[in-house]
């Protein structure tokens, strides 16, 4: 049985919930791929403002759970919510544009980095005066420099795709950004610097939820921490309490990987 | 009457050769030797090279039965009939071609073929041609056969170019996808290639026609007694007509196959379904 989120009620129904602390939150979800039972009666909610982490072992439903929240992909039954709304009730470019999503690995599109940051914003409706400014600043807001918006994104290091990658996502303008396994393909001194731009923005007041194999940065950077293991939550909760649990098969994954 | 006349109307049934069946006989010699070549060097064509050769002389003995019957009815129906099998043949050939051949697919392929041919048939046939009656199958049968002919090729490489382009570009269309980009934003660049690659063998053939390839229709109305000059003539025309077919076609055949690999909720599917 999983163990609920203490923080608040989950919502039963379709009222809303009262509490608006909440980013997203899920009632019995249920997510299948292939044959695979993916995400098994997921009940939880996922605070707004500040990292939300979540982590377990390979195949524990980590992506899956982040495709649906800018709906990738639907869930096979169950709700979820996003700002107390139904995520189906929002058009879903408009949803996509509101939860970012950064891949694992970039996947850079055609030219260099201002023409993916340019379409970026061309996709968001971004008005073309304000193009100029706000690419600018997302630049240094994700810690690229200026030298390299001329240069073919193809031709980036993986690091610097990356940030490619968030500096795209953060063009639409954003309030929430969804984050797979970000750091994943970096060597650990460059998903250092990288979460630390991560923290920065949540500092700005963006909604991060992110999938992280990094438990200890996961541990000091993140406000809140959901452990899933076969497409359940095993713990969730305020990251202190979370990491400090002693239930038996986070404790076991922890002992495993740290 | 111009100085290099450009039909010979009594002459040109004279100027034809009449080929009996013991011709024919004669030439079927020549499946013999590549039969025979074929096995001594083991290729394990022999077998398919005679059942083609026998499929040859079956479908086109009963197609040309079929044109004579058409042609000594000289009804519109019949014509009209005629030109609808061959677009239905056409369009499941298409298909078939694909890794995916749903029903779904075959309807694309066969729309974007009738509009892609019949446009081009109703222009060419109103406005330069002209038969008389309108549906003379004498024009309307052969004109046609290339059109669709080239359809079928256009369509068949456009569809296997866009599914290839979707399986290879997913991460791509994704990223595009989750920043709330439309899908036909997140393809525009997988149509593109599946349009352009379609378009390729008919640009390719526009470059040598005459020089490298003398077409077909061109050698049999010279055959038949027919001007050069006045074979050329059709034959600019019938190049410019399988332009028209092959754009319209290129062109519908990805921008309407691209929706099947997306759910109503803009998701990429796993694989285009029925």
């Amino acid at each position: 049985m999983p163990v609920l989120p203490e923080r608040s009620e989950p919502s039963r129904g379709t009222e809303a919930p009262s509490d608006h602390d909440h980013a997203f939150s899920l009632h019995d979800v249920r997510q299948v791929r292939g044959e695979v039972v993916t995400l098994e009666s997921l009940d939880m909610t996922l605070p707004r403002g500040g990292i939300t982490t979540l982590f377990g072992p390979s195949g524990a439903g980590k992506s899956a759970l982040l495709r649906l929240l800018n709906r990738l992909d639907d869930p096979v039954t169950g709700e979820i919510r996003y700002g107390g709304q139904p995520i189906m009730s929002f058009p879903v470019r408009e949803l996509r544009r509101r939860v970012g999503f950064v891949f694992q690995v970039a996947t850079p599109f055609p030219g260099t980095v201002a023409d993916n940051l340019t379409v970026a914003a061309g996709i968001a409706g971004v008005a073309p005066d304000t193009v100029e400014a706000t690419m600018h600043e997302t630049v240094s807001s994700v810690g690229l420099t200026e030298d390299l918006l001329t240069r073919d994104a193809s031709r980036l290091s993986v690091g610097q795709l990356q940030r490619v990658g968030i500096a795209r996502a953060l063009m639409t303008g954003p309030e929430t950004l969804l984050m797979d396994e970000p750091t994943a393909s970096l060597d650990p001194e460059t998903a250092d610097t990288l979460l630390q731009t991560v923290s920065s923005l949540a500092e700005r007041g963006l909604t991060i939820v992110m999938a992280s194999h990094r438990l200890e940065e996961a541990e000091r950077l993140s406000h809140y921490a959901v452990m899933l293991d076969a497409g359940v939550v095993v713990e969730a909760g305020p990251a202190v309490d979370v990491f400090a649990s002693d239930h038996p098969r986070l404790r076991a994954f922890l002992d495993r990987v740290t | 009457m111009p100085a290099i006349p450009v039909q010979l109307p009594g002459e040109a049934a004279r100027a034809m050769i009449d080929l009996s069946w013991l011709d024919l006989t004669l030439a079927a010699g020549l499946v013999l030797m590549a039969a025979g070549l074929s096995r001594r060097q083991g290729l394990g064509l022999t077998r398919d090279l005679l059942v083609g050769a026998i499929r040859t002389v079956v479908q086109l003995a009963l197609v040309g039965y079929v044109l004579v019957y058409i042609f000594a009815w000289d009804r519109w129906y019949l014509v009209v009939l005629a030109l609808v099998v061959m677009l239905a043949v056409a369009a499941r050939t298409a298909t078939d071609r694909q890794d995916r051949p749903t029903r779904r697919l075959y309807g694309i392929l066969g729309l974007a073929m009738l509009i892609g041919s019949g446009l081009t048939l109703v222009y060419i046939g109103a406005v330069v041609v002209r038969p008389d009656p309108w549906y003379d199958p004498r024009y309307l049968i052969p004109l046609f056969g290339m059109i669709v002919g080239n359809a079928m090729n256009t369509a068949s490489l456009a569809a296997e170019r866009l599914a290839g382009e979707m399986d290879a570009r997913r991460a791509e269309v994704e990223a595009y996808l989750a920043l709330g980009a439309s899908p036909t934003f997140a393809t525009r660049d997988a149509v593109r290639r599946a349009v352009r690659a379609s378009m390729i063998p008919m640009v390719n053939s526009l470059m040598v026609v005459g020089i490298v390839a003398l077409p077909g229709m061109m050698t049999g109305q010279i055959i038949a007694g027919a001007s050069p000059l006045a074979a050329v003539r059709y034959q600019i025309v019938v190049m410019f007509m399988l332009m028209g077919s092959v754009a319209l076609t290129g062109t519908l055949v990805p921008m309407w196959y691209r929706a099947t690999f997306f759910t109503a909720a803009e998701q990429l599917r796993p694989q285009p379904v029925d």
